[in-house]
């Protein structure tokens, strides 16, 4: 009990408004996840094989990935067995607890910056997963927070790239380093961090061309994105975020694994979560390779994109779960 | 990673039921545990797994399977047939209308490559001679416009716009219009990216829709969505009676689960898979080849059709002629490798293989195209006396082709001894071949053969 009270008054610290938007923006994730298992276990009142096979396809459902599931299934079996449970209503504790251990990572999930001068943040990740766009609501928020700003367009491949990138520069305000269509990458990077420290830039966020992780020259182009920056900038890129859609399913592991090879991923940004799409790949990716998720993207519009909060994320996720042991409390 | 040890379980498993003359159920419940999470970790939704493996369930234990002599494969064909079948069996065409123009409409989610695509398809439609247009609707991302007609002249068809003040609806009437007057015989819509739940960007859709009237109304689904693919594509059906499914991005790793799951819902054809980021990548969708991808059985039937339209046949016969005489010269090399080259990346050419996951540290070999391109250099910087008559390549010549080729002289003396290598071992086969039957085999091979790059 005491777990989610905690939780729910480090929440209430935080601001009202910026919980609502994880809530709606999570709604339809909660909508199928918890009141699935909800369901599931006021249906089924007996632990057996059909129960944990059924448990086992609703996170599978949400995307947690394959191996992961079954790694919580073996857990709660122990855990059963050791705790000698027989009914599923006994079950709930320990299975949220579960739930919730996967979810909310002991990681520090705010960006790394370079407090006084230039911090280089390079946004990376396959073809239209929202990097022009989350980059146009990055460059937003650091405006906002008094930061000079500037854009490298390193989409020098995909038609209209470079237009879109500088669209997003004008609404937010911030000048956006181009060259032409189908130019070297690297040069314009290159172009980029020289112009950013002369005019004593503070942020410099990098497009890059979306690309498949298992195009091997592709990737070694991007590799040589990273390495122009690392060496124009020292400590540079501070931030190397893979962006991914959360639609995205058991690829995207493929997708954190590869890009971490070539650039030394730092985080995620989990985009359009405010579809029906359940975002539980972030679950599997830290299991399995410990990133981070830093920002989430949950709407169409310039601020529409926030911090990531694993207490959020989880609040919104088991908000059911919540309010039902509220209720147990009161009475 | 995982998908690698999934799939090699998968084939021990089929590989054990091979092996059997008898199945008990324990067995067949076994390899369809392990069919089941072969196929989750593919995305394909769960819903659809279930089903799925029920039906082989009442297949593979019923009288079929006990009467059979080698009960192992026959449910490996099942599960085989089956998959087959969940994708729509054969492949199916792009509808034409009887009074031109035919209108197609493109929808999607965000990024899933609707704009591309279009291009993609405007591209094939032109190489049957058609006449295409392209119609950009999408008002509302940043530069969609401009996006569409750089596709538009990379592949040299019309775009009609109006600009991001006018309303979809209008534009793509406007659009039919403009290919009445001007003759042209296929309307691409492209739209802009919405979600499903999204009621006032769905409404617009329909309302295009009702304007004018599509021929075929196609999905765009990125091959790498996960579960929710389902959710998408029922919603989608639902408001807009979709007639097919593009599926892209299906040339990354990914084994695209999404396209049975999109499949199985909607009961939508997919009729096209896109490949790759040139502007010709985009293939007829063939279910039965995906069947084999998702399960890890590699794609040998593509792999058989890429090097039949690759390969000349007559020259084939000639080369092969040449090896046995042992006249094998440089200027045959470098046919054999362009040869090599239009059959298609090589990586590419290698995940069709069957098994090619099973092989270790395939993973990390990284084939590069990069390094054909070097040997092809080297050899076009011979000349043709050269080329001809390679035993004229002493040192100064070596030199010569090291610097015009831009490589070392080592690189270049490694690919002359590599090549008569291959000379030497030529001419050994071919008089094995002889007459005289086979001698000498004993020693000779396995003596450090190389293919001449990697």
């Amino acid at each position: 009990m005491s777990f989610f009270k905690r939780l729910k008054e480090n929440i209430s610290r935080q601001t009202e408004a910026v919980t609502n938007k994880f809530k709606e923006g999570l709604t339809k994730t909660r909508d199928v996840f918890v009141e699935r298992v909800e369901d599931l276990i006021l249906r089924r009142k007996k632990i057996d094989e059909e129960f944990y096979e059924e448990l086992e396809e609703i996170l599978i459902g949400a995307d947690v990935g394959v191996t992961t599931v079954l790694k919580l299934i073996d857990e709660l079996r122990v855990e059963v067995r050791k705790r000698r449970i027989e009914n599923a209503e006994e079950l709930r504790p320990v299975l949220s607890e579960k739930l919730v251990g996967l979810l909310r990572g002991e990681q520090d999930n705010s960006l790394h910056l370079n407090e006084n001068g230039l911090s280089v943040i390079l946004v990376v990740g396959v073809n239209g997963v929202g990097k022009t766009t989350s980059i146009g609501k990055l460059a937003h928020r650091f405006k906002q927070q008094g930061k000079k700003v500037l854009l490298a367009a390193g989409d020098t491949f995909r038609a209209g790239a470079i237009e879109q990138l500088e669209i997003w520069g004008e609404r937010v305000g911030v000048d956006v380093i181009k060259q032409q269509a189908g130019s070297d990458p690297a040069a314009v990077m290159y172009d980029a961090v020289q112009a950013a420290k002369s005019r004593g830039v503070d942020i410099l966020l990098c497009d890059t061309a979306g690309r498949l992780q298992n195009k091997v020259n592709l990737m070694e182009e991007l590799n040589k994105i990273y390495r122009v920056i690392q060496r124009e900038v020292p400590d540079a890129p501070h931030e190397v975020l893979l962006v991914l859609d959360a639609t995205t399913g058991q690829n995207a592991l493929n997708q954190a694994k590869l890009f971490g090879d070539k650039t030394g991923l730092t985080g995620l940004v989990l985009t359009k979560l405010d579809g029906t799409a359940k975002g539980g790949i972030v679950i599997a990716i830290r299991q399995e390779l410990g990133l981070p998720v830093k920002f989430v993207g949950l709407g169409e519009k310039m601020d529409d994109l926030e911090e990531f909060n694993s207490d959020q994320f989880v609040h919104a996720l088991f908000a059911g779960l919540i309010k039902e042991e509220d209720l147990a409390e009161e009475a | 990673m995982a998908f690698e040890g999934l799939s090699t379980r998968l084939q021990n498993v089929f590989g054990k039921l091979r092996g059997k003359g008898k199945l008990t159920e324990d067995d067949v419940n076994e390899a369809l545990r392990e069919v089941r999470l072969a196929l989750l970790e593919a995305d394909v939704n769960f819903k659809v797994v279930k089903d799925f493996i029920n039906r082989i369930r009442e297949r593979a234990v019923g009288q079929e399977v006990l009467k059979s002599f080698t009960p192992g494969m026959v449910v490996i064909d099942i599960v085989n047939k089956e998959l087959t079948a969940l994708m729509g069996g054969t492949q199916s065409k792009l509808a034409k209308s009887n009074r031109p123009p035919t209108v197609i409409l493109m929808a999607g989610l965000q990024g899933a490559g609707k704009t591309t695509t279009s291009g993609k398809l405007a591209r094939l439609l032109q190489k049957q001679n058609h006449k295409p247009l392209l119609v950009a609707c999408d008002i509302y991302r940043p530069a969609a416009i401009k996006q569409l007609q750089v596709v538009g002249e990379q592949v040299k068809v019309p775009v009609f716009t109006m600009g991001d003040q006018v309303s979809p609806v209008e534009i793509a009437k406007n659009g039919v219009q403009y290919a009445k007057d001007n003759n042209l015989d296929y309307v691409l819509i492209d739209t802009a990216g919405r979600l499903h739940v999204d009621e006032a960007l769905m409404e617009e859709l329909q309302n295009i829709s009702k304007e004018v009237k599509p021929d075929e109304v196609l999905l765009v689904v990125d091959a790498m969505t996960g579960q929710d693919a389902v959710n998408v594509a029922e919603s989608f059906h639902k408001q807009l009676e979709l007639t097919g499914v593009v599926l892209s991005k299906l040339d990354g790793d990914t084994r695209g689960g999404a396209a049975i799951s999109v499949k199985a819902v909607t009961g939508c054809p997919i009729k096209f898979a896109a490949l790759g980021e040139k502007m010709d990548a985009l293939e007829p969708f063939y279910p039965d080849r995906m069947a084999s991808r998702i399960l890890g059985m590699g794609d040998m039937l593509t792999l058989i059709e890429k090097a039949q339209t690759g390969i000349d046949a007559e020259k084939a016969k000639e080369m092969e002629k040449k090896l046995r005489n042992a006249e094998f010269t440089f200027e045959d090399f470098l046919d054999q490798m362009e040869q090599m080259k239009k059959m298609g990346p090589l990586d590419q050419l290698l995940e069709m293989l069957p098994g090619m996951n099973k092989v270790k540290g395939m993973k990390d070999l990284k084939i590069d195209d990069r390094q054909m391109d070097r040997v092809v250099a080297i050899v076009k910087s011979m000349t043709t006396e050269e080329k001809r008559r390679p035993e004229l390549l002493n040192a100064s010549r070596r030199k010569r082709i090291a610097a015009g080729s831009g490589n070392s002289i080592q690189e270049v003396n490694r690919l002359i001894k590599q090549f008569e290598d291959m000379r030497k071992m030529m001419k050994q086969f071919s008089g094995m071949m002889g007459p005289k039957g086979p001698k000498g085999l004993k020693g000779k091979l396995g003596k450090g053969f190389k293919f001449p790059f990697g």
